[in-house]
């Protein structure tokens, strides 16, 4: 262990902005890049603060903007950050997934080029994966690429790409081989949203919101330096960051508010019983379910830190967690009744009920479906067999 | 932290290898075809003393080890992998802390060095019907101590007991009082349950004892006890669960239907795996509430709460699944698959069922 708490402590007192100790609202997160609007000058100073001392990204090395932080040392630094309740400086998918595999597969130049501006905060990435033939057999994606020499002619289309209408880079999965299987013939590329022929289109949810888009690209030319790892083994990079951002997601327990519900459901009982004890019923025994959850995702997570690795049990994490939050926002619409149902006009509290339980019908879809999650426990955790 | 100490990892292999070569299923098929036997084997329990077991909450000034509630919790899920039975949870863990906790200096030093030594078996009568908790049997004062009156059902190895701790209201309170076995107007019928178990009704009828037979403390010394039985019998519920479910992994890899392993089929599979991840969640519950329980933490009550409902709740629905998994041949008595399916609906019922610690947890949630 290298960082000392108590000076980090007292770091953290003396530059984190009282404004930023708050919680934020969902237009409150910092998610950089080059369109990005600060929301308060607050907000920019505890960015600049944090990037100065390389707190963005901290298990990164020094020389790419992070702090070179062990894994300890970074749970130090999140324990201290919670403490104060101090919001993440930056969010981005850069942090999350981009930066992790360009250290393990990026060349030192696409190091040197990328990592220091996801860290500052400077490029917005968005994910494109996904395709209108391609969801849960990813494999099977078609956006190609053809090999012109010192550069790919990418065309094709992604869909529920993150963002991607506020993104200034998006990484992609692309077609470099035709003729080789599946997953042989696919490539890791970088591409500048700004290069002539990229388009996009938001798509709007039923929740009414639109966080995801549809990506166009024709006839996009893509210098060849922008391509990770070798050719045609892209798979080999996805694959790294899918297992990476399960991983994430279990690990970062903000992800959800699992507590919101037995929070509800204690101010309507205003100190007295539930009412209707139907509904309390499935309300504690939902209680009993998300508790137990959580205990294997620490439990996990403290096996990881003793050594291990999380892994394949990731899938079985993502399952358990997406499964719990969908139900939660079913009884959360219960406890607000027919006033959760109002959609109209202003945006109060009951109707954020409402987008959240449409929202939540998205967790276990995205990031691998349940079905494939299940697969993966079947198949790796329980070694079932394929015949 | 929720993982094991190198120590705790240790007691576990310990109990694995022990319990398999000394009270594997076979034995406890044994002594399920002995209706008037002790319900346990007097040379496992020997045993079981020898490797310390059964003083794992005993004080060391008792000449106990004072391992601690996760090393007791963990014995007890690797006996209820092979279904072993023993007076282990009556007299090693509930009766054994309850006296450790509450019992005067004379009780802990007539009592505790011979559980230690696995020399005497001293029950807990606590439960009188269906519902748990709820208490009848009266204590009043006589003259020269009290007086107990009362029927008790469900006292775990109450026929084999040399004495018994009898929980008992003295008016608005409820204390324990400890009575040896042979107390006239003390009267034990065995009677043998769903999974095979014998349990003890006991009629209390004016029995007599001593002003020293009450434990100190009331209603929340019993909760303290209680509690470390529950998680206990948790870790029980998981290890039933968990070896359940490992033959049954293993049936699905080997047997054939339709010219495939029936392990293949992927309506099999979604459900092995969501089966995997409700022991795994009731494993991570249940340790919770044994480490808050050891650290004296302030969730600890809540956490043995959601750790009972949630083993019980998976393991009744584990064991149901392995069996439907097995098909007909699960359906057999010579078959050992029922044999858990029977034990974990027992263990779930004991000290609160899935229902009862649910309603604690809302209750305890504020609704």
């Amino acid at each position: 262990m290298t960082v000392d708490r108590t000076e980090l402590r007292a770091w953290l007192e003396a530059n984190c902005p009282p404004e930023m100790r708050e919680p934020p609202g969902e237009d409150d997160i910092c998610w950089g890049g080059r369109s990005f609007m600060f929301r308060s000058e607050a907000q920019k100073l505890w960015l600049e603060r944090c990037v100065a001392r390389g707190l963005t990204v901290p298990t990164w090395p020094n020389e790419y903007g992070g702090a070179s932080f062990t894994r300890e040392d970074a749970a130090i630094l999140k324990e201290e950050m919670q403490r104060i309740h101090a919001r993440p400086p930056l969010v981005s998918f850069g942090i999350w997934m981009l930066g992790p595999a360009l250290l393990k597969f990026g060349s030192p130049e696409q190091k040197a080029t990328h990592l220091p501006r996801i860290a500052r905060g400077e490029i917005r990435w968005c994910q494109g994966y996904s395709e209108p033939g391609a969801g849960s057999d990813l494999a099977s994606l078609r956006t190609k690429a053809e090999d012109r020499g010192d550069h790919f002619l990418v065309n094709g289309q992604k869909i529920w790409t993150s963002y991607a209408d506020k993104a200034d880079w998006i990484f992609c999965l692309v077609r470099t081989d035709p003729q080789a299987v599946k997953q042989k013939g696919i490539s890791f590329l970088l591409i500048d949203m700004a290069t002539t022929g990229v388009s996009t289109r938001p798509i709007v949810l039923i929740s009414g919101r639109s966080p995801f888009c549809e990506t166009f690209f024709e006839n996009v030319a893509v210098p060849r330096e922008n391509l990770v790892g070798a050719l045609n083994r892209g798979w080999d990079v996805a694959k790294y960051l899918l297992t990476h951002e399960r991983e994430m997601i279990a690990g970062g327990g903000s992800l959800y508010d699992i507590h919101a519900l037995d929070r509800q459901a204690a101010s309507q009982a205003r100190g007295a019983k539930l009412t209707n004890p139907i509904l309390r019923a499935e309300i504690a025994r939902t209680a009993v379910d998300t508790y137990a959850s959580e205990a294997t995702r620490q439990r996990y997570l403290a096996e990881a830190a003793g050594g291990g690795e999380i892994g394949a049990r990731s899938a079985l994490l993502k399952y358990d967690g997406t499964d719990l939050n969908k139900r939660r926002y079913e009884l959360l619409m219960s406890l607000a009744g027919a006033e959760g149902l109002y959609f109209d006009g202003n945006l109060g509290p009951t109707q954020d009920v409402a987008r959240g339980w449409l929202r939540s019908k998205g967790n276990s879809i995205e990031g691998g479906t349940s079905e494939i999650m299940l697969d993966i426990v079947a198949k790796r955790l329980l070694e079932l067999p394929a015949d | 932290m929720l993982i094991l100490s190198e120590d705790q990892k240790l007691l576990m292999a310990s109990a694995r290898g022990a319990v398999a070569e000394k009270a594997p299923i076979a034995e406890f098929r044994n002594l399920r075809a002995d209706p008037n036997g002790l319900g346990f084997s007097p040379a496992f329990w020997r045993a079981a003393a020898e490797l310390g077991w059964t003083s794992v909450l005993v004080p060391e000034a008792f000449g106990g080890l004072d391992f601690g509630v996760v090393g007791a919790g963990l014995i007890a899920r690797e006996m209820a992998r092979e279904l072993a039975l023993s007076p282990f949870l009556s007299t090693s863990v509930l009766s054994a802390s309850a006296l450790a906790r509450a019992g005067s200096r004379e009780q802990k030093a007539d009592w505790l060095p011979r559980i230690a030594r696995g020399e005497a078996v001293v029950a807990f009568a606590l439960d009188e019907g269906s519902r748990h908790g709820a208490i009848a049997t009266l204590a009043t004062r006589t003259g020269g101590g009290w007086r107990l009156d009362g029927v008790k059902q469900f006292v775990l190895d109450g026929h084999a007991a040399d004495a018994m701790l009898i929980a008992a209201k003295t008016g608005d309170e409820a204390a324990l009082f400890l009575a040896p076995a042979d107390a006239a107007g003390l009267s034990r019928d065995a009677r043998t349950l769903v999974d095979g178990r014998r349990v003890a009704t006991v009629t209390l009828d004016g029995v007599r004892v001593g002003a020293d037979a009450r434990l100190e403390g009331g209603a929340a010394t019993i909760e303290e006890a209680v509690d470390i039985g529950r998680a206990v019998i948790s870790a029980a519920l998981c290890g039933v669960a968990e070896e359940a479910f490992a033959r049954t992994a293993r049936y699905l890899k080997e047997r054939r239907q339709f010219d495939r392993r029936i392990g293949s089929f992927q309506a099999l599979q979604h459900r092995a795996a969501c089966v995997h991840i409700e022991i795994e969640n009731a494993w991570s519950a249940t340790l919770q509430a044994l480490q808050s329980i050891e650290a004296r933490a302030n969730s600890a009550a809540f956490d043995v709460a959601i750790a009972k409902a949630k083993a019980s709740e998976t393991a009744c629905a584990a064991t149901a699944e392995c069996l439907q998994m097995h098909g007909g041949i699960g359906m057999t008595d010579e078959f050992d698959i029922g044999l858990f399916l029977k034990r974990a609906r027992v263990d779930s019922v004991l000290f609160g069922d899935a229902a009862f610690h649910t309603d604690r947890v809302a209750t305890m949630l504020g609704y």
